[in-house]
């Protein structure tokens, strides 16, 4: 038989025999969105892409707090009398139909007027009449599609970001005065002597020079303020020679035309700073779908359930919570502050915060911290404490979040630059001392002739290019770096510390090994049937790795929560779950989870859980060994000691039990006795730590969904690859070096013709984009070719 | 006046011109989002599309 997937989301259909239309789907959910596009005209959905949807989450009570108007109007763009605009992001946009679909959610709904698609940031920015209408409706009108909006805290707390497009502009500008420049200067080149060019002369000159007005006080405004900055604190960066000549070409150029002593070299200086922010722009690769900033707000819900004293529920702001409120915990919700359980059964999910895979059973009166996730139904809590006050949210309060990382580091380029500076004006000045006594005339010819060849634009574009490029290959390679910064640290550091559970761990699998008799056939039928109606996640993990057995309905089957599931089919019993549960005396130390299983009462034996690592870890370990200190600190528990001794190079560090804050510690300590370190994790728990180290990766199954504040996100399919991205960036910063050898090879030239004074604007007009061009050309091969030598 | 005049006013106008358009198009989003509209382009006219298979189809019956 054909296999059958989905035709609403892709996944597979085997298992069930859900069939409309000829078409088969995985679930109701699937089925029913079908429904409402083919009832509303809308099948073409399924023309542009193949199986594009998403299964719809059961959302029942989850928007409540859209009620509250307060929530609703912090998160509205626009709000008047009758129109609503709203700005949502959904994860799910990946394709041309989910543009398609929700481009046209007005067929879906009258009320809704217009919708615009942002793919690259994924939103949706959705104009409704709110007569009758409402923002609660169109989430859940959304969700029922299968594409649910992610509304967190952080939606409530940013003012609306005004888009900053100020370089286009510049650039814009920049380059429409280097054309026009340009085009005027043509006559000058040739130096046609005669009548009609000292005729004319002027006009084009005062033309070049109302051309170039804009490109100094406007374009090149960021370097101005840079070399001002820099020194004021006393650093001579790159933008200082930059400012030294831009200022320099344009002075000299005005008082030639204005003693009609020459042409000028507007045409040099408005290609000067075009390069520059040409440069800028290329670097500034951003990923607009990935956020690197993110705190524990955005996994936070903005609103909760609150039961007020008189047993009435309510939704209320997150941040108004206040000590001994009353919440109501849905199933599959974040828990915002530190509580006590009172009523409901608890399964909390606390991988967010402590790493810790497994979920832990509460019973009531157990206190419950933030950022756990509840798992098993609805349970209502009593507030201990206010949200910035809660134990997980009080990390972010360590001073590492509030220091900039950029502020801190001295680029290669700046480093350079202050040698290059100094070296620059003693050239300028021991030139014009020699002509002083030689030619007077030329002396100030010479000087600004000096400093305006050596104007490092070429060493101001190398790095730019050399980034730009390079981070745009990481990127197709799944390997997201916020800035060119972090290449530059990457190929510095030296130690290289691991998270173990999601990072090293895959989180998806888990392997199981058994231990004891083995089942026969209708045991294990038993077993498989048993597995089959509980949803606790190490049953399920279970129940998949077991054969395919004809279906059995069991006479009795009871789940004992906290302990294990019973059930009776004929004569046969069976108990799965804890040691104690299904009878057994003492049970052997093991820090594994584990699963037993009895069976008429005689144990049988145990499957053990174990973590299972991503591919390729030992082969990354052991060629990061030969030149890295390797450590792996992790939140969990050491059951996975000895595996890990195995599976990793001797002189790996392991630490385990490490709270958020031991390992930002154990980071500082080491950073302290002059480490580099590169930390790779994966939750908000390692978020302190990404923070402090000076390269923070954050590993994701899914880079679409959420990953803590890092300098890089890096796919979980190319853990492996580690090393050689590693690697690349150091050959980066080999390109750089090069590129710097050959802009100081032009520059040499240039003083050549600068101090013998024969410096004429045609020279520098060649010179100075021909020098410029090479650069990005010569980074731009070099880096392809790194780029082609990683997977 | 001499031709010139003329000439370099034209091609600076022009120039201007664009320049301003450029300016608008920044200023109205254009290059805030360079890949939907690329996307959106070519599904402009999908339902009105089906609409018209439908009507072929209820022609036949």
């Amino acid at each position: 038989m054909e296999h059958k997937t989905c035709f609403h989301c892709g996944l597979d259909s085997e298992s069930n025999s859900i069939t409309f239309d000829d078409k088969s789907f995985c679930c109701n959910g699937c089925k029913t969105v079908y429904e409402i596009f083919s009832v509303n005209n809308l099948n073409c959905y399924y023309d542009l892409q193949e199986a594009p949807g998403a299964t719809p989450k059961k959302i029942e009570g989850k928007y409540d707090f859209l009620d509250n108007s307060k929530i609703v109007e912090k998160l509205l763009d626009f709000n008047d009398n009758n129109t609503q605009i709203v700005t949502l992001y959904i994860p799910h946009i990946h394709c041309s139909s989910c543009i398609w679909i929700l481009e046209n959610l007005n067929k879906l709904q009258t009320k809704i007027d217009t919708s615009i698609v942002n793919f690259g940031k994924k939103t949706v920015r959705i104009t409704f009449n709110n007569k009758a209408y409402s923002l609660k409706k169109l989430v859940t009108l959304l969700s029922s599609i299968g594409y649910e909006p992610h509304i967190s805290l952080e939606d409530f707390e940013t003012e609306k970001k005004q888009i900053d497009r100020s370089l286009i502009y510049k650039l814009g500008v920049a380059g429409f005065a280097f054309g026009n420049v340009m085009f005027l200067s043509f006559p000058e080149y040739f130096q046609v002597e005669g009548f009609w060019l000292e005729q004319y002369k002027p006009i084009f000159r005062w033309l070049m020079f109302s051309f170039s007005l804009p490109v100094v006080c406007y374009s090149a405004q960021d370097y101005f303020i840079s070399a001002y900055k820099g020194l004021r604190s006393k650093i001579l960066n790159i933008d200082v020679p930059i400012v030294l000549g831009i200022l320099v070409l344009f002075l000299r150029s005005t008082a030639e035309i204005i003693f009609n002593m020459g042409t000028g070299f507007f045409d040099s200086l408005t290609g000067l700073v075009f390069f520059l922010l040409v440069g800028k722009f290329f670097q500034k690769k951003t990923y607009a779908f990935l956020s690197f900033e993110r705190d524990y707000k955005s996994y936070f819900p903005i609103g909760v359930t609150n039961i007020s004293s008189e047993g009435l529920e309510e939704s209320i702001q997150v941040y108004d919570i206040k000590k001994g409120d009353r919440l109501v915990i849905r199933n599959e919700e974040l828990i915002p502050v530190d509580c006590i359980l009172i009523k409901g059964k608890a399964r909390i999910d606390y991988s967010f915060v402590t790493g810790e895979s497994e979920t832990v059973s509460k019973l009531s009166g157990d206190k419950l911290f933030a950022g756990g996730k509840q798992l098993d139904g609805i349970i209502e809590v009593d507030v201990l404490k206010s949200v910035e006050q809660s134990y997980l949210t009080q990390l972010w309060s360590n001073d590492v979040f509030k220091t900039n990382k950029e502020n801190t580091f001295t680029s290669l380029t700046n480093s350079i630059s202050k040698h290059f500076t100094i070296a620059i004006l003693l050239i300028a000045f021991i030139a014009t001392s020699f002509w002083l006594f030689t030619d007077s005339s030329k002396a100030l010819n010479v000087f600004t002739a000096v400093l305006i060849i050596a104007c490092p634009c070429a060493i101001a574009l190398s790095a730019p290019f050399t980034f730009g490029n390079l981070l745009r290959i990481f990127g197709k390679r799944k390997f997201y770096l916020k800035n060119a910064r972090v290449i530059e640290q990457l190929a510095k550091i030296n130690t290289v510390i691991f998270d173990k559970t999601g990072t090293i761990t895959a989180n998806k699998e888990t392997k199981i090994s058994y231990e004891g008799t083995t089942l026969s056939n209708t045991q294990e039928l038993l077993l498989k049937n048993t597995l089959r109606g509980s949803n606790h996640p190490l049953s399920r993990a279970l129940y998949k790795l077991l054969n395919q057995n004809d279906i059995i309905t069991l006479d009795h089957y009871q789940e004992h929560v906290g302990q294990g599931i019973e059930a009776n089919y004929q004569t046969d019993n069976i108990k799965v779950g804890s040691a104690h549960f299904v009878g057994l005396k003492t049970e052997t130390a093991s820090l594994n989870t584990a699963v037993h299983i009895s069976t008429n009462a005689n144990y049988k034996g145990k499957f053990t859980f174990f973590n299972a690592y991503r591919k390729g870890l030992s082969a990354l370990f052991n060629k990061l060994k030969r030149d890295y200190d390797l450590a792996i600190l992790s939140g969990d528990n050491a059951g996975e000691k000895e595996n890990l001794n195995k599976l990793l190079p001797a002189k790996t560090k392991l630490l385990f039990n490490q709270n958020p804050e031991d390992k930002l510690e154990y980071i500082k300590y080491h950073q302290e006795e002059g480490a580099k370190v590169l930390m790779v994790g994966d939750g908000l728990n390692d978020a302190g730590a990404l923070a402090q180290s000076d390269v923070g990766i954050a590993i994701s199954e899914n880079v679409n969904v959420f990953s803590p504040a890092c300098d890089a996100i890096l796919d979980a399919s190319k853990f492996n690859q580690l090393y050689n991205y590693i690697k690349a960036s150091k050959s980066a910063i080999k390109i750089i070096k090069w590129s710097f050898m050959l802009s100081f090879l032009y520059n040499v030239i240039g003083l050549y013709f600068a101090v013998t004074g024969q410096l004429a604007p045609v020279i520098a007009a060649i010179l100075m984009p021909l020098s410029s061009i090479s650069i990005v050309v010569f980074t731009t091969i070099a880096t392809n070719y790194v780029g082609r030598h990683l997977e | 006046m001499s031709v010139i005049y003329v000439l370099l006013a034209i091609s600076i106008v022009i120039a201007v011109g664009f320049f301003i358009a450029f300016v608008l198009a920044v200023k109205r989003g254009q290059y805030d989002d360079s890949y939907t509209p690329s996307v959106r382009m070519l599904f402009e006219d999908e339902l009105v599309k089906e609409n018209s298979k439908k009507q072929i189809i209820t022609n036949k019956d």
